[in-house]
């Protein structure tokens, strides 16, 4: 009932409005799968090589062994892969975490993720000696987690548990004093310094099936809590005065928010490095197509997500042969669009 | 009746009445700045005394007041005082910086990284770091000069930037921080992509660079932001009244009769300068200009981030965690330590306060 009423958005009245807006939410959301098709294609087509689609289909079909079969097979099928199931966590991760903290430049790791696992990937390398990627994910996929129950634990310290500001700012703390760990760490070890360096730019590249097995599970779990997630961040978004009295259990609603970004960008960012951009634009560019309905917003940040970072990523390929990574060029190329968009069309708010 | 009308209590606040006049201030927001500053004086002359030849604090104090012996004012002035003033100063200049932008934002998070000034000047001196100069050496009066300069040209770019992408019928406040997310995120993925071009060496250098770092800072750098700050901080202190009405949005501040989109206009230049000439002098030692004014806040109570307050805690947080690193581990940057200490406090600090907080 409270969920209901509190979906809708302010700016639709009547029942006929309301089916437009489905309408128009519906066809976007087909347009959206279209375009990830073809962000997928693309990524399987062009590269250092470009392949034709003939081959693409022969070496999906029945590989023969050949050149163009080994290409698309162990190289292109796995990234394109990887960055499709990055993408999508990033982007609903984003839109939950800037539901959560109600502020429009909370990045998917301010819940202390991103440096949680860069500090445990950091350590994994310098006191354990792990340097094959598979380890390193499981290490940055407990540090990610370990930092994101301090971070939830702090801001919840007290009082009515986590509000938005407290949330943000327990993030930032959290995020500085392990960032100034992994400095102090790195300076001094020539070989953590090396691998964090790489690791800290963010990259789909080198990711084969096995490791797109591994993250896969975790975002699965991450995506259905995130949805499940969606009509609480609703009525949490009128505030919490609101969304008690409409019966809302907001520490609950925010313990499976917390979860499911913990889930989603932790498993990202141990496999990928901190792609940082993505999930803090996503969320805004699909918050212009759905409004501010969370239940649509999610989903559609998702999908945006996993486009971008498939563009992105052949944009690179094609610019620069493989010396631009992914994170790089999602902001050289992504955010002057974004700062167009924002100048142009006067984003919603949140 | 109206000649015995009572000055009205307002909670939280002191009179003050000589003759006809009267004020009113809050004790905390006074007494914060002036016992930071008394504290900032101890820790600067311990930081001062510290070094191969040791020096009593007391002597510090008397030489630094014009009364030591020719060996210790040679000492201090020549050699040491550089890098403690600067320290004092950066973090000044970093903590007005982040007070103005998170009131002009009306977001905890805004400070001069998240919106791109730091990581413009960042892309100035990673670049003559990396790419300028002899390939890995650059030295001498390219690294002194060159560094510097490349970072305050880019900070005024950067800052330049965001005013002007963000000039749209006005300054909004909402569309400055999507701006500035856009800016910093190209100057800090310029900044690594450098780092990934660059030698492990050179990235080292660089990395030391962004942390932030006050071991190679002579007097040719403390001049710059002495400057900048004796210019822009007293500007700063008479715009705050345009601040305390900002701090409401923006309809409420055109009922105060405030011009808003010239006092944001003006507040952001402001910032992003100050942020820039500290950048260019030390790095970016991102975390002071987040923390400290929330730091200040919470310490003075205010609804929104103390000026005066803001810069006395940056500038203690910075020239305590110089201290410290000297103590604990004299090759890392102050920056590594600004964050160390700094993080646990705010959060120390608003863990306690939460209870009798007023909710954002």
């Amino acid at each position: 009932m409270g969920v209901t009423l509190a979906a809708r958005p302010a700016t639709v009245r009547d029942g006929s409005g309301r089916r437009r807006l489905r309408v128009r939410r519906l066809v976007a959301l087909f347009a959206l799968l279209l375009a990830l098709l073809a962000a997928v294609t693309l990524s399987i087509v062009y590269g250092a090589r470009s392949i034709p689609f003939h081959a693409v289909w022969q070496a999906l079909a029945n590989p023969a062994g050949g050149e163009a079969d080994i290409i698309v097979r162990s190289l292109r099928g796995p990234r394109t892969l990887v960055g499709v199931l990055v993408g999508l966590a990033l982007g609903a991760g984003g839109a939950l975490m800037q539901g959560h903290t109600r502020n429009p430049i909370a990045d998917p790791g301010l819940l202390g993720v991103n440096q949680g696992a860069a500090f445990a990937i950091v350590l994994a390398v310098v006191v354990f000696g792990v340097h094959s990627l598979y380890g390193f994910i499981w290490f940055g996929f407990a540090g990610a987690l370990l930092a994101a129950v301090v971070v939830f634990l702090l801001g919840a310290v007290g009082g009515r548990g986590a509000t938005p500001v407290t949330l943000a700012l327990a993030g930032a703390a959290v995020s500085a004093l392990l960032y100034g760990l992994i400095s102090a760490i790195v300076l001094g070890n020539r070989q953590g310094m090396e691998i964090y360096r790489f690791w800290h730019v963010g990259s789909i590249a080198g990711r084969d099936f096995a490791v797109a097995g591994q993250i896969a599970p975790f975002l699965l779990v991450g995506l259905v809590l995130a949805v499940a997630n969606t009509p609480g961040l609703n009525t949490l978004a009128l505030g919490t005065d609101v969304a008690t009295s409409l019966g809302q259990n907001i520490r609950r609603t925010r313990i499976v928010g917390v979860l499911a970004i913990t889930l989603l960008v932790g498993t990202a960012v141990s496999a990928c490095g901190p792609i940082a951009f993505l999930g803090l634009i996503v969320p805004h560019l699909a918050r212009a197509i759905t409004g501010p309905d969370y239940r649509w917003l999610v989903p559609f940040a998702a999908l945006l997500g996993a486009i971008l970072l498939l563009v992105a990523d052949v944009a690179g390929r094609l610019v620069s042969g493989d010396r631009l990574e992914v994170g790089i060029m999602l902001a050289l190329v992504g955010a002057p669009v974004f700062i167009h968009l924002v100048r142009r069309r006067g984003l919603v708010r949140i | 009746m109206r000649g015995v009308r009572e000055v009205p209590a307002l909670p939280g606040r002191k009179e003050l009445r000589a003759g006809p006049a009267a004020w009113t201030f809050r004790p905390r927001v006074v007494a914060v700045p002036i016992a930071g500053a008394a504290l900032l004086v101890l820790v600067a002359a311990l930081n001062i005394g510290k070094g191969s030849s040791h020096i009593e604090v007391l002597d510090v104090l008397r030489t630094l007041l014009g009364g030591g012996d020719r060996r210790e004012s040679g000492i201090i002035f020549d050699l040491r005082l550089p890098r403690t003033l600067a320290g004092v100063l950066v973090g000044a200049a970093f903590g007005l910086a982040g007070a103005i932008f998170q009131t002009i934002a009306r977001n905890p998070l805004a400070s001069p990284d998240i919106l791109g000034v730091t990581w413009g000047a960042g892309v100035g001196a990673v670049a003559v770091i990396v790419v300028g100069g002899y390939r890995g050496q650059v030295s001498g009066a390219a690294a002194e000069i060159g560094v510097p300069l490349a970072a305050l040209i880019g900070g005024l770019v950067a800052g330049l930037l965001l005013y002007g992408l963000s000039w749209r019928r006005g300054i909004d406040g909402y569309r400055m921080v999507l701006v500035g997310i856009g800016l910093s995120a190209i100057g800090y993925n310029v900044v690594y992509w450098l780092l990934t071009v660059g030698d492990v060496d050179d990235a080292a250098r660089a990395t030391t660079w962004i942390v932030g770092n006050l071991a190679d800072v002579g007097w040719e750098s403390v001049g710059p932001v002495a400057l900048a700050l004796a210019l822009l901080a007293p500007v700063t202190l008479g715009c705050a009244h345009l601040m305390d009405g900002l701090q409401f949005g923006d309809e409420t501040a055109r009922g105060l009769g405030i011009r808003v989109d010239a006092a944001r206009g003006t507040l952001l230049l402001l910032a992003a300068a100050l942020a820039a000439v500290a950048t260019a002098a030390a790095g970016p030692i991102t975390f002071v200009a987040l923390a400290t004014p929330q730091i200040a806040m919470r310490l003075a109570r205010t609804a929104r981030p103390p000026l005066a307050g803001s810069m006395v805690v940056g500038a203690l947080l910075i020239v305590g965690a110089d201290l410290t690193v000297r103590m604990v581990a004299p090759d890392l940057p102050v920056g590594v330590l600004t964050a160390i200490l700094g993080a646990p406090y705010l959060i120390y600090l608003f863990a306690r306060s939460r209870r009798s907080e007023v909710r954002a």
